[in-house]
């Protein structure tokens, strides 16, 4: 049987995803100089919120600036040792470990001295967020720190005390940004940044839902470089418009069959983070016709999915496309806390079976031949229950492989090793 | 005269089949001490902390990945190997990832009729944490009715927090006399006794603290007090560890453990809706470090103990890969030895190397007898 070549094209939009990351960490650092203001957290922090200071506020999320560096890697060495000799575990978190080398050696990734924040503002979503920014802050000289908890629960049991307790925060939370930086806070500023980050995390699960075709528009080492967007601006204007433009050219691209790869003959998924000094393996995957469409990683930590009216996954429809005019802040506040904990990459925290689950679905529906689970040392909150995701894929019978290594400390990845154990399973599924 | 802390700690398994037998009651199986047993001893259940055995084991590699804590692992071990068969039931108060995931792995894997994840919440200094923590309470005590088919009163709480109340009370007075010169009772017997406290009957407990106060200011151990030890850091109730530091010329006065202190050391203050009232004992203990955000509240409880119990030298000890105590533990002890108190520090597994420790701690004591111009 002849092989089927789709055609290829580069990304319109790669330039253009390069530039808005770009001028975020430049940005970032500039801000001081328009006397603007910086704030650092978490990808999870509800960056909508401190928009309502003013359009001259910028951030610097701490898990793509640890991912960053570990792309230099001469440079996340010196982060590790610097963190080490302070009696550190590397152990740890990994993009912590590198977050912190930077303010230890004050250094910022892309040159310069370290950008000390005016005040952190996070959530705690695993045993190091609250503590990673702690310590953040007294490494700093003490930055005002901010912390929501949002410990409650899976969405399915999402009730108004614990959305409550979610807002509430959020409101005492206002207080404080007023407190920290002086400045009087715009309730229009934050509904306008709750209408964005809706609409960005919505077009991205709109983006992740297009990769059901086949060829497969886009791949999992593509997706890095477009997910990304979300977690340094997901509540900006331009990150809207960016997706935008980005929907409608993968709308062409699925059209017009065009491929990510050429050679397409088998598809896998991912799971976590991937060893990001390391993403050569995405594309030795390709040498064999092997697409990696994504995960739940790279499709649910910014992308808000839904189950639509056939069964199947799509994006959820944001306030907006239901008719909801925000008018207040505590409206604005509600709507954005209970879109966040929609997240499906938030539920395993809670039960490995909701995220099996959800990984049964992507299989399903994007029509994935086998699973390659990343069993990441970097993270331990993403690697929570990945065990249990291994056996309960067995069980349903769908072809599994799991393959040890660290996000972000390329001292504990072997890729010799780890192209061998790939190999295997790639002769399991036909495809080598 | 902890004879029988040590024998109830030792043959928990026993004790809890027993108590069932005698009862009729249900046994329900915690994984973290933010688990507000007082409600489960409302309706009539028995709470027993879930604990390992120090065993090496390979059962839990098929379920948890092996950078999670040995602890965690050690205990789902427990219940994929059927020693905690008798249990009707398994609760976990939202504690660190790790033990998290061993309770959900039990879950699915070991057939038991009720199980309640308790979404306590980490934000515990913030005053939100506590209405909100009262509707928790709340949810749990009607799902603790529903499945024991019985009517939790506001009297059955009111009695169980004072059979509660009273077990933390005494086994505080105890604690009281290790401040002494010569204290009347070892690390060892005082972890025996706090672990015991978390798999017995309470009010059978509290019996035995009774007694045990009746002798105890007047007992005289036949030991030098030696150097005098604190411990601190992740779950511990490796006895075999404590008995070997205290043979080397030291006495562990003092710990901040949840094996030891901060299960027991304060009391529900009384309020008018009891619930509220719990829900305010769990969110002011002594905190565990994965819950002291922002403010660092650890520094000085752990400070005041360790000055409080005149503490010359102290253990920091984890287990593996435990995040919460590794963000903790290099600021703990900089505080700790920036305030006099000098500081080792001790990776813990399933099991220990006692020989390797040994050695170790040996050369830690040797430090306090060494003219002190070196360091």
């Amino acid at each position: 049987m002849p092989k089927k070549v789709y055609k290829t094209k580069l990304l319109d939009q790669w330039n253009e995803a390069k530039e808005l990351r770009s001028n975020y960490y430049r940005n970032y650092v500039k801000a001081h100089e328009i006397g603007g203001i910086r704030w650092a957290g978490g990808a999870w922090s509800f960056s909508a919120i401190p928009s309502g200071l003013g359009d001259d506020v910028y951030s610097l999320t701490g898990e793509p600036y640890g991912a960053t560096v570990t792309y230099n890697k001469d440079f996340a060495a010196k982060c590790h040792e610097a963190i080490e000799a302070k009696g550190y575990a590397r152990d740890l978190c990994a993009y912590m470990r590198n977050y912190w080398g930077s303010i230890i050696l004050d250094k910022y990734v892309l040159g310069g001295e370290w950008p000390k924040p005016d005040f952190i503002w996070t959530t705690h979503i695993c045993c190091s967020h609250a503590k990673w920014y702690q310590i953040a802050s007294e490494l700093e000289g003490g930055v005002p720190f901010f912390c929501i908890d949002v410990s409650v629960g899976p969405y399915h049991e999402l009730n108004e005390r614990r959305l409550n307790y979610v807002v509430s925060q959020m409101m005492d939370g206002i207080e404080w940004l007023e407190k920290v930086t002086g400045r009087k806070y715009d309730d229009e500023k934050l509904i306008q940044a709750v209408y964005n980050e809706c609409r960005a995390t919505s077009l991205w699960a709109e983006i992740c839902t297009l990769n059901k075709a086949v060829p497969a528009p886009l791949d999992e080492k593509t997706m890095y470089s477009l997910y990304v967007i979300n977690t340094l601006m997901k509540h900006r204007k331009e990150c809207v418009d960016f997706y935008k433009k980005l929907r409608d050219e993968v709308e062409d691209r699925v059209a017009s069959q065009i491929g990510a790869i050429g050679n397409e003959k088998f598809r896998v998924m991912t799971d976590t983070q991937p060893p990001w000094a390391f993403l050569e393996l995405w594309r030795y995957l390709e040498k064999y016709g092997v697409v990696s469409i994504g995960s739940l990683y790279t499709f649910g930590l910014m992308g808000i999915f839904e189950v639509k009216e056939d069964g199947t996954w799509g994006p959820r429809a944001t306030p907006q496309e239901s008719g909801v005019e925000i008018e207040t802040r505590e409206q604005a506040l509600r709507i954005l806390a209970e879109w966040t904990l929609s997240r499906p990459e938030w539920q395993h925290f809670y039960s490995p079976e909701l995220k099996s689950d959800m990984m049964m679905r992507i299989v399903k529906e994007w029509k994935v031949d086998g699973v390659m689970l990343h069993f990441n040392r970097g993270c331990e909150g993403l690697t929570m229950g990945i065990a249990e995701n291994k056996l309960a894929l067995k069980k349903a019978g769908i072809p599994v492989m799991h393959f040890e290594g660290n996000m972000g400390d390329e001292r504990e990845f072997d890729l010799e090793r780890t192209k061998a154990e790939i190999e295997a399973f790639l002769e399991i599924l036909g495809a080598k | 005269m902890f004879e029988k802390f040590e024998e109830w700690h030792r043959n928990r398994h026993e004790y809890a089949r027993k108590w069932k037998a005698e009862t009729g009651g249900k046994v329900l199986g915690y994984f973290c001490t933010y688990v507000p047993e007082e409600i489960i001893y409302a309706a009539g259940a028995l709470p027993v902390r879930i604990f390992g055995s120090h065993e090496v084991q390979s059962t839990t590699e098929p379920h948890i990945f092996s950078m999670f804590c040995p602890f965690c692992r050690d205990c789902l071990a427990q219940g994929l190997l059927g020693k905690y068969d008798y249990l009707d039931g398994i609760v976990v108060a939202q504690c660190c990832l790790h033990m998290r995931q061993a309770f959900t792995s039990w879950r699915i894997h070991i057939p038991i009729e009720y199980s309640y994840y308790l979404y306590m919440p980490h934000g515990i200094q913030n005053p939100r944490a506590y209405p909100y923590l009262r509707g928790e309470l709340e949810d749990f005590k009607k799902s603790l009715e529903k499945w024991t088919e019985r009517n939790i009163t506001d009297d059955d709480l009111d009695k169980a927090v004072e059979v509660y109340n009273t077990n933390r009370r005494l086994m505080k007075q105890i604690y009281e006399l290790r401040k002494r010169n010569d204290p009347p009772l070892t690390g060892l017997e005082a972890m025996e006794m706090v672990t015991s406290s978390q798999v017995a009957d309470k009010k059978e407990h509290n019996h035995a603290l009774k007694e045990l106060l009746e002798e105890l200011p007047e007992r005289k151990v036949n030991r030098d007090t030696g150097i005098r030890l604190m411990i601190l850091g992740s779950e511990n109730d490796d006895t075999e560890f404590m008995s070997m530091v205290e043979s080397l010329g030291a006495t562990i006065v003092i710990d901040d453990h949840c094996t030891g202190s901060r299960y027991f050391w304060n009391e529900v203050t009384p309020r008018p809706d009891t619930l509220s009232a719990i829900s305010a004992r769990y969110i002011e203990r002594p905190a565990c470090p994965s819950k002291d955000w922002p403010e660092r509240t650890r520094l000085p409880h752990i400070l005041k103990l360790a000055q409080d119990y005149d503490v010359q030298g102290a253990l920091l000890i984890q287990q593996k890969f435990c995040d919460p105590h590794e963000l903790d533990i290099p600021t703990l002890k900089l505080h700790l030895e920036k305030n006099g108190i000098r500081t080792y520090f001790l990776e813990f597994d399933v099991t220990v190397p006692a020989g390797q420790f040994k050695t170790r701690v040996e050369a830690f004591l040797e430090t306090f007898q060494l003219p002190t111009d070196l360091f």
